[in-house]
C-alpha cells in the first residue's frame, strides 16, 4: 500500500507504520512488565538464567515501554500533526522512512543487547555506545524531516502541538548526547564521562527531562491535537498555552536533583531542584486545564464516545500524578517516599495514566484516517479497552501507594530502645500482597493492549488501497 | 565553590525566576476579564483557540509556589555559597538527629554499662535490646537466628574462631577479623591436595575410602601445624579452625574440603566499631548468651 508521492498528498505511509508499531511494541513492553510484576511475586521466574533475571529484563521492560512504544506513539503523531497542521506534505519521504527503519533497528539491538547483559549501567540510557551512535544519527534525521516540514508550512503561524513536539525534539538530542558521553574500551563496553556525584547529576539531569520532555512535552504537543480533534471544540485559552508551554520547558531543566535528596550531591543543588520542581505544579496543571476545559460544551460527548475518555481520563491522570510529582521532590516527603514502591507507583501514574492512555486514545482517532477508513472496527472494543485499562492503572497505582508508605514507615519504625522495629526482610513480606495487585492490574492494561490489537487488525484489513490514497490528499 | 561559580548559580537562578515572573504578568496583560468566545482568528486543520483569560485560582497558584521559592532561598542553602539564614545543611541535620537519639536512648544502655559481658548475657531485657541489634546489623551474614550460613560462622554452638570469651568476642566485634587460608595448591600439588583433604575429613570420623591417609598425614604435619595444631584443633589467636569437631565452615564434602585447601579460604569478619561501646558491649552479652547453656 503506497501513498501518492504527489505533493498534494500527505505523507500517510510513515504514519501507518509507526500507528501499527506503537501498537505492537505497546503490547510486548507492556506484558514483559506484567512478567516482571509476577517475578516479584513468585521470585522462581528468574528461572536462574542470567537473561530471564529480573536484573536484565527490567532496562528492557522500561525500554520498550518508552522508547518502542512511546517512541513510536510520538514520532507517528508528530508526523500526522505537523502535516495537517502545516497543510503540508513531510519535508523529505526517505529521510522519514529512515526514522522510521532506524528507530525499529535501535529497539531490536535493545531487545537483544540488554538480556545479554551489555549496558552502560545508566537508567533509561542503559544501551551501548554504537547504539547510542544510532540513536543520534535517527534523532538527528528526526528533527530535519520535523523542522523542515515546520519551514515549508502554509499556515501563518506555528500551531501550539507543534511547539511542544518541536521543544521535545531539541532537548532529547542534548540530554541523550551529554548523558551518553563515554569512552569506549570495546565494542559493547563503555565508561561514562563522568564520575561520582557529577556523574550522578548528569545522569538525573538526563532522567528527569526524559520524564520532562520525552514523556510530558511530547505527549502535551499530542493532546493539543487530538483533543480539540476529537472534542470538535477550540483550544480553551491560548494565553494559558503560552504560559505554560515556556514555564514548562524552564522549568523542568532544573528538577533532576529532586532525585538525589540527602546524597553525595550538594545542598543548593538539592535546595534548587526541590523548589523549581515545587513550581512546575502550576505549568503542568496549565496543559491539564487547558485540555480539560476544551471539553466546556461537549461534554455529554464522553457518554457516547471512548476515544474521547481515554483522552479525558489522561489528563486526569496527568493532573494528579504532577501533582503528586511537586509533593514528592519536597524533602520531608521525599525522606519517606524515596527508595520505596512510591516512586514506581507514581511513575506508572505517568507511564499508565498520562502517556499510554493519551497514546491509546490519539492511535484509536489517527490510525483509521490514516488508513482511509470511517473509524475503528469496532467502537465497543474501545470501550471495553478503556474500562480495562482504567481499572489496571487504578489498581497499579493504589498498591504501590499502599507497599510505597508501608515500607517507608517499617524502614523508619525504631523501638523504645532505639533498634529499627523491623528488619528488611519483614518490610519486603508486609508488600507481597501489593505486588499481587500490582500484577493483577498489570493484567488488566495488557489485555486491554490485546483488545487494541485485534481491533486495529481488523481495521488495517477493512482498509482498501484507494481509500488511504484518498485519505491523504490535502484538503 | 570558587566565587566564580557561586555568582554563576545565583545569577542563573535570579534571572530564570524574574524571565518566569515576568512571562506569567506579561501574559495576562490585556486579557479578557471573563470567559469569552472570541478565538484568535486562526485555525490548524479545523482547531481554533480561544483568547480565554489565565484563571485566577491557577494565577494565585502559581504566584504562591513563586513566593514560596523566594523564602525558601533565604532561609535554606540554594544561592551558590549563600547558606541560608537558618544555616541548615543536610549534614547538621543528620549529626542533631543522632544527638537526639544519643540523648534518649543513652539511659537504656548506661544501665549495663557497668556490668560485665557475662552479666548483662543472663539479664533477659538485656538480651532482648542485643538481639534486636542483631536482627540490625548482623543477621545479613549470620542470619536472624544466628546460626550462620556457608561461609558465616553459627554463632550458638559454642564453637569457635577467634574464642568465645566475653572479651575475645567484644574484641572481634569491635576490630573485626582477617582470616588467612593459604591456597596450598601450589606447594603441594593436586595429589596432595586430595591426600591432605582426606586425612583432615578423617579427624572428623568421615569416610575415606581408598585415600592415602599416610600421605596426608605427613603432608598436614609439615604444612598445616603451624595454624592449626598438630592434633588439628586449631588457634583461636589465628582464627584457625577446629578440624576434629565435625563443624565445617566451608562444607566438610570431600569435593567443598579439596577446593578449601587448593584454592584458600578469606574469611572477614568486618569491624562494627562504629556501633559504639554501648552497643557493641549488649551485642557481645547477646552473642555470647546464644552458648550460654552449652557453658
Amino acid at each position: 500500500m503506497s501513498t501518492a508521492t504527489t505533493p498534494t498528498a500527505y505523507n500517510y505511509k510513515v504514519v501507518r507504520q509507526f500507528a501499527v508499531m506503537t501498537v505492537v511494541w505497546g503490547i510486548i513492553g507492556m506484558a514483559l512488565g506484567v512478567f516482571l510484576a509476577a517475578q516479584l511475586v513468585w521470585p522462581a521466574l528468574n528461572f536462574d538464567l542470567p537473561w530471564t533475571s529480573f536484573g536484565r529484563l527490567r532496562p528492557l521492560h522500561t525500554n520498550a515501554v518508552i522508547f518502542a512504544f512511546g517512541g513510536c506513539a510520538l514520532m507517528g503523531t508528530s508526523f500526522y500533526v505537523v502535516q495537517r497542521t502545516s497543510q503540508t506534505r513531510l519535508f523529505s519521504d526517505s529521510l522519514a522512512s529512515f526514522v522510521f527503519w532506524g528507530w525499529q533497528a535501535v529497539i531490536v539491538a535493545a531487545v537483544i543487547t540488554l538480556p545479554l547483559g551489555l549496558t552502560s549501567t545508566k537508567e533509561y540510557a542503559e544501551l551501548e555506545w554504537p547504539i547510542d551512535l544510532l540513536i543520534t544519527a535517527v534523532w538527528v534525521a528526526y528533527a530535519v524531516v520535523f523542522f523542515g516540514t515546520i519551514m515549508k508550512r502554509k499556515m501563518k503561524h506555528i500551531y501550539v502541538a507543534n511547539w511542544f513536539y518541536g521543544a521535545f525534539i531539541i532537548t532529547i538530542a542534548v540530554l541523550h548526547i551529554v548523558n551518553n558521553m563515554a569512552m569506549p574500551v570495546s565494542l559493547f563496553k563503555s565508561y561514562s564521562m563522568y564520575a561520582g556525584a557529577t556523574d550522578a547529576m548528569i545522569q538525573w539531569w538526563y532522567g528527569h527531562n526524559a520524564v520532562g520532555f520525552f514523556l510530558t512535552a511530547g505527549f502535551l504537543g499530542m493532546m493539543y491535537y487530538f483533543v480539540p480533534k476529537q472534542t470538535e471544540r477550540p483550544v480553551y485559552s491560548y494565553r494559558l498555552s503560552i504560559v505554560h508551554f515556556w514555564a514548562l520547558i524552564g522549568l523542568y531543566i532544573w528538577a533532576g536533583p529532586h532525585h538525589l535528596h540527602y546524597t553525595a550531591l550538594p545542598d543548593w543543588a538539592q535546595t534548587l531542584g526541590m523548589v523549581m520542581s515545587l513550581i512546575l505544579l502550576a505549568p503542568s496543571w496549565g496543559g491539564m486545564i487547558n485540555g480539560m476545559m476544551t471539553l466546556s460544551g461537549a461534554w455529554h460527548k464522553l457518554r457516547t464516545d471512548p476515544i474521547l475518555r481515554f483522552l479525558v481520563v489522561a489528563l486526569a491522570f496527568y493532573g494528579m500524578s504532577t501533582f503528586e510529582g511537586p509533593m514528592m521532590a519536597i524533602k520531608t516527603v521525599n525522606a519517606l517516599s524515596h527508595y520505596t514502591d512510591w516512586t514506581i507507583g507514581h511513575v506508572h501514574a505517568g507511564a499508565l495514566g498520562w502517556v499510554a492512555m493519551i497514546s491509546i486514545g490519539a492511535v484509536y482517532h489517527m490510525l483509521p484516517k490514516a488508513f482511509g477508513r470511517e473509524q475503528m472496527h469496532s467502537i465497543g472494543l474501545i470501550n471495553a479497552h478503556f474500562w480495562l485499562a482504567t481499572i489496571g492503572t487504578v489498581l497499579y497505582i493504589v498498591s504501590m501507594w499502599v507497599n510505597g508508605i508501608t515500607q517507608g514507615l517499617m524502614w523508619r519504625a525504631v523501638n523504645v530502645d532505639g533498634t529499627l522495629t523491623y528488619s528488611f526482610v519483614e518490610a519486603l513480606e508486609a508488600s507481597h500482597p501489593g505486588y499481587i495487585v500490582r500484577m493483577i492490574g498489570g493484567l488488566f492494561f495488557v489485555i486491554g493492549m490485546l483488545l487494541m490489537g485485534y481491533n486495529s487488525w481488523r481495521t488495517i484489513r477493512a482498509s482498501k488501497p484507494a481509500e488511504a490514497q484518498a485519505a491523504a490528499q490535502i484538503a | 565553590m570558587s566565587n566564580f561559580w557561586s555568582w554563576y548559580i545565583i545569577v542563573l537562578t535570579v534571572v530564570f525566576l524574574v524571565l518566569i515572573t515576568w512571562l506569567l504578568f506579561a501574559t495576562r496583560k490585556g486579557q479578557k476579564p471573563d470567559q469569552t468566545t472570541q478565538t484568535m482568528g486562526h485555525a490548524y486543520d479545523g482547531i481554533e483557540e480561544y483568547d480565554n483569560p489565565l484563571p485566577r485560582w491557577w494565577f494565585m497558584l502559581f504566584v504562591a509556589t513563586l513566593v514560596f521559592t523566594v523564602i525558601y532561598l533565604i532561609l535554606y542553602p540554594g544561592m551558590g555559597k549563600f547558606p541560608g539564614v537558618l544555616g541548615w545543611t543536610q549534614v547538621n541535620q543528620y549529626e542533631r538527629e543522632v544527638e537526639r537519639a544519643e540523648a534518649r536512648f543513652e539511659p537504656i544502655y548506661a544501665k549495663y554499662r557497668d556490668m560485665s559481658i557475662a552479666d548483662v548475657a543472663r539479664d533477659e531485657e538485656a538480651r532482648r535490646i542485643g538481639q534486636r541489634l542483631f536482627a540490625t546489623n548482623c543477621s545479613v551474614c549470620h542470619g536472624s537466628d544466628a546460626r550462620g550460613a556457608f561461609g558465616f560462622p553459627d554463632l550458638t554452638d559454642n564453637d569457635w574462631l577467634w574464642g568465645g570469651e566475653p572479651e575475645q568476642i567484644l574484641t572481634t566485634l569491635r576490630q573485626g577479623r582477617q582470616a588467612t587460608m593459604a591456597a596450598w595448591l601450589p606447594v603441594i600439588g593436586e595429589d596432595g591436595v586430595r591426600a591432605t583433604a582426606a586425612y583432615v575429613r578423617s579427624l572428623s570420623g568421615l569416610e575415606t575410602e581408598g585415600a592415602d591417609l599416610e600421605r596426608g598425614k605427613q603432608i598436614f604435619a609439615t604444612n598445616c601445624v603451624a595454624c592449626h595444631g598438630p592434633e588439628g584443633k586449631g588457634n583461636h589467636l589465628l582464627g584457625a579452625p577446629n578440624l576434629t569437631d565435625d563443624v565445617w565452615l566451608y562444607g566438610s564434602s570431600t569435593m567443598q574440603v579439596e577446593h578449601t585447601i587448593r584454592a584458600g579460604r578469606n574469611g572477614n569478619m568486618p569491624s562494627q566499631a562504629h556501633l559504639g561501646d554501648d552497643k557493641l558491649h549488649m551485642l557481645a552479652a547477646y552473642v555470647y548468651s546464644l552458648s550460654l547453656e552449652d557453658k
